[in-house]
C-alpha cells in the first residue's frame, strides 16, 4: 500500500521553470470549479436581505419601466412586447455582467492568485459561471411570462441549451482575454463598461431585426449578443430554428473567442505574480 | 541515513522584479511604449540552487527582503524563476500568508471546503478530514460563523489546520506559526513533528530560532538573494546569530 502511494507520489512531480506555462497545481478540479462557484454565490447573495430574489426583480422592474416607455410613450404596434423585450435583456444582462465581473475576476482575487498556486484559468471561468444561476431564474422568468402572454411553446426550444452554451463559450474567451489584459492595464474595467453601454442601443432589444438597414445586418449578426438576441426570438416568437448560417456564425465567433482568451492568457499569466 | 530522493529541487534560480510595475494605468503604459523612462530592475534571487531530500526538513533564514518569500512562492509555483528550475515531488501544501484564500463572508465551515479545494483535494477527503480540521483548531463553536467574526489566532488555528490535515506530502509554511497561543503553538509543532516522522517534507521560514532548531535538520541562509551558507541548522543559526551580533556591536 505504502509502496504504491509513494510511486503515484513520484509521479505527481511538478517543473516550474521560465518557459512552461503549465500550472503545478494538481487536484480536482470539479470540486475546484464548485467551489468557487458556491464562494461567488454565497458571497453575492449571503449579505442581502432578498437573496436570490433580487435576480428576478431586477428583470421584472426593468421590464416594467421599458413596457410603459415603448407602449405609453412610444406607441408600439408589436404583439407580445414583453416576451420581445425579455428575448432581449435576458441575453444582454447575463452578457454584460459577465464580461464585466469577468474582467474584473484577477484583479479583485488578486490575495488568491498571489498566495494559492491553483490555475490561473479557472478564476475568469467561474467568474462567468457563478452568474449562471442568475441567467437561469431569468431564463424562467421568460418562461412564466410566455405562458401567461399566450405564446405557444415549440419544439425549437431545444436549440436555447446549444445556442447558449456557444454564447458561454464566447463570453468564457472574452473574460479570459479581458481579465489578463486588466491586470497589465487598470482601465481595462472602464473601457469595457463603456463598451457595455455602447452595446445596450447595438444589440437588438428595443427594436426588431427587421428595421436594421440591410447594409448593417451581417456585421450584427457577428455581434455574439444580438446574434443570441436574434436566435431567441427567431426560436421563441416565431417558431422556427434558427437559420444554420446563424448557428455558424456563433460558432465561429465562439471559438475565435475562446482560442484568443486562451492564447493571450496563457502568453501573459507569467506576469500576474509581480502585476498584481 | 539511506539517501532519500530529492523532494524539492532549486538550481540556478533567478527572480528579477522590474521596479515601478505599479504603472497600470493606460497613460503610463503609453508614455513608456513611446520611449519613456526604462524600467530599473531588482534582483529578488540569483542563482539560488539547493536540494531538499525527502523527509527532510529544511530553514530558509535571513534578514527581511533576503528573498525568502520570493523563493517560497517560487517554490510553490506562484511566481515563475526567470532562469532556472525548480521541481518539486509530491503533493504540496502552502501557508504562506495568514489566511490566503479564505473569505471574510463565508462561515468557517465553508472556509475549510474552499480552502482544501484550493489546495488541490477531493471532496470526499475534505469530508472525511472535516471533524479532525476542526477540532484540531480548537474552533468547534464557532464553524459556522462568518470568518470575519473570528480572531486572527483563530483564523491561523482553521488554515494551518486545513493544511496539516488534508496530509500533503510537502509542506512550506512563511512565519504564520507565531500568530496562534502558546497551547496551539506547542501543538502545531508537534504536529510537524509527527508528520516529519512519518517522512513528509517541511520547508519554512521563521525568525524563532527556537522553533528551527526543533523541527528543521538543514538551513539556508539567504542575503541579498544569494545563499552564503547551507548546512546543519545549528551552524547555520550559530553564524546567522555571530553576524546578527556582530551588526549590533
Amino acid at each position: 500500500m505504502n509502496g504504491i502511494s509513494q510511486l503515484l507520489t513520484r509521479e505527481r512531480s511538478s517543473v516550474n521553470s521560465p518557459g512552461k506555462s503549465k500550472s503545478m497545481w494538481r487536484g480536482d478540479y470539479p470540486f475546484l470549479l464548485k467551489s468557487l462557484i458556491l464562494k461567488d454565490f454565497r458571497v453575492r447573495y449571503r449579505n442581502m436581505s432578498l437573496g436570490v430574489l433580487w435576480s428576478l426583480l431586477n428583470p421584472l422592474v426593468m421590464l416594467g419601466v421599458y413596457t410603459f416607455v415603448f407602449t405609453k410613450i412610444f406607441k408600439n404596434s408589436s404583439p407580445h412586447w414583453a416576451v420581445f423585450l425579455l428575448c432581449g435583456i435576458v441575453p444582454f444582462n447575463f452578457f454584460a455582467l459577465s464580461w464585466q465581473s469577468g474582467t474584473t475576476s484577477l484583479v479583485e482575487n488578486a490575495g488568491l492568485i498571489k498566495r494559492v498556486a491553483v490555475p490561473r484559468e479557472i478564476i475568469p471561468i467561474t467568474s462567468v459561471l457563478s452568474n449562471c444561476l442568475h441567467l437561469g431564474i431569468q431564463i424562467a422568468l421568460l418562461l412564466i411570462v410566455v405562458l401567461v402572454t399566450g405564446v405557444r411553446l415549440n419544439i425549437y426550444w431545444l436549440f436555447l441549451p446549444l445556442i447558449w452554451a456557444l454564447e458561454l463559450a464566447t463570453i468564457c474567451g472574452m473574460a479570459l482575454l479581458f481579465a489578463a489584459l486588466n491586470v497589465y492595464v487598470r482601465d481595462t474595467r472602464y473601457f469595457v463598461e463603456s463598451a457595455n453601454l455602447v452595446l445596450f442601443w447595438l444589440v437588438p432589444i428595443f427594436y426588431p431585426f427587421s428595421m436594421i438597414p440591410a447594409q448593417f445586418k451581417n456585421i450584427y449578426q457577428y455581434n455574439p449578443v444580438a446574434a443570441l438576441v436574434l436566435a431567441m426570438r427567431e426560436i421563441v416568437l416565431d417558431a422556427h430554428a434558427p437559420s444554420a448560417v446563424l448557428l455558424t456564425k456563433l460558432t465561429l465567433v465562439s471559438v475565435v473567442s475562446l482560442a484568443a482568451g486562451f492564447l493571450v492568457f496563457r502568453r501573459m499569466k507569467p506576469g500576474f505574480y509581480s502585476h498584481l | 541515513m539511506t539517501s532519500n530522493p530529492p523532494a524539492i529541487v532549486c538550481e540556478n534560480v533567478w527572480k528579477t522584479f522590474r521596479l515601478h510595475t505599479h504603472q497600470k494605468l493606460l497613460r503610463q503604459h503609453l508614455t513608456s511604449w513611446f520611449g519613456g523612462p526604462g524600467f530599473s530592475q531588482f534582483d529578488a534571487l540569483k542563482g539560488v540552487s539547493f536540494e531538499v531530500t525527502q523527509g527532510e526538513g529544511l530553514a530558509v533564514i535571513g534578514s527581511n527582503g533576503a528573498g525568502k518569500s520570493t523563493l517560497l512562492s517560487i517554490v510553490t509555483g506562484l511566481a515563475k524563476p526567470d532562469k532556472g528550475t525548480v521541481r518539486v515531488d509530491g503533493r504540496v501544501a502552502a501557508l504562506l500568508e495568514l489566511g490566503s484564500g479564505f473569505h471574510p463572508d463565508l462561515t468557517g465551515a465553508e472556509n475549510v471546503y474552499l480552502n482544501a479545494a484550493l489546495l488541490g483535494f477531493s471532496e470526499r477527503r475534505t469530508k472525511d478530514m472535516f471533524d479532525d480540521i476542526v477540532d484540531f483548531a480548537g474552533v468547534r463553536e464557532f464553524i459556522d460563523e462568518p470568518l470575519r467574526t473570528y480572531s486572527s489566532g483563530m483564523m491561523m488555528r482553521l488554515a494551518f489546520s486545513v493544511a496539516v490535515n488534508v496530509d500533503p506530502d510537502v509542506l512550506i509554511i512563511d512565519e504564520v506559526l507565531a500568530v496562534g497561543d502558546m497551547d496551539f503553538q506547542a501543538k502545531s509543532y508537534g504536529r510537524i513533528r509527527d508528520f516529519r516522522q512519518a517522512g513528509k517534507t517541511f520547508l519554512c521560514v521563521s525568525h524563532n530560532p527556537k522553533v528551527l532548531l526543533d523541527l528543521c535538520d538543514r538551513a539556508v541562509w539567504l542575503d541579498q538573494g544569494e545563499i552564503l551558507m547551507c548546512d546543519r541548522i545549528k551552524y547555520v543559526l550559530e553564524a546567522y546569530e555571530g553576524r546578527a551580533a556582530h551588526a549590533g556591536a
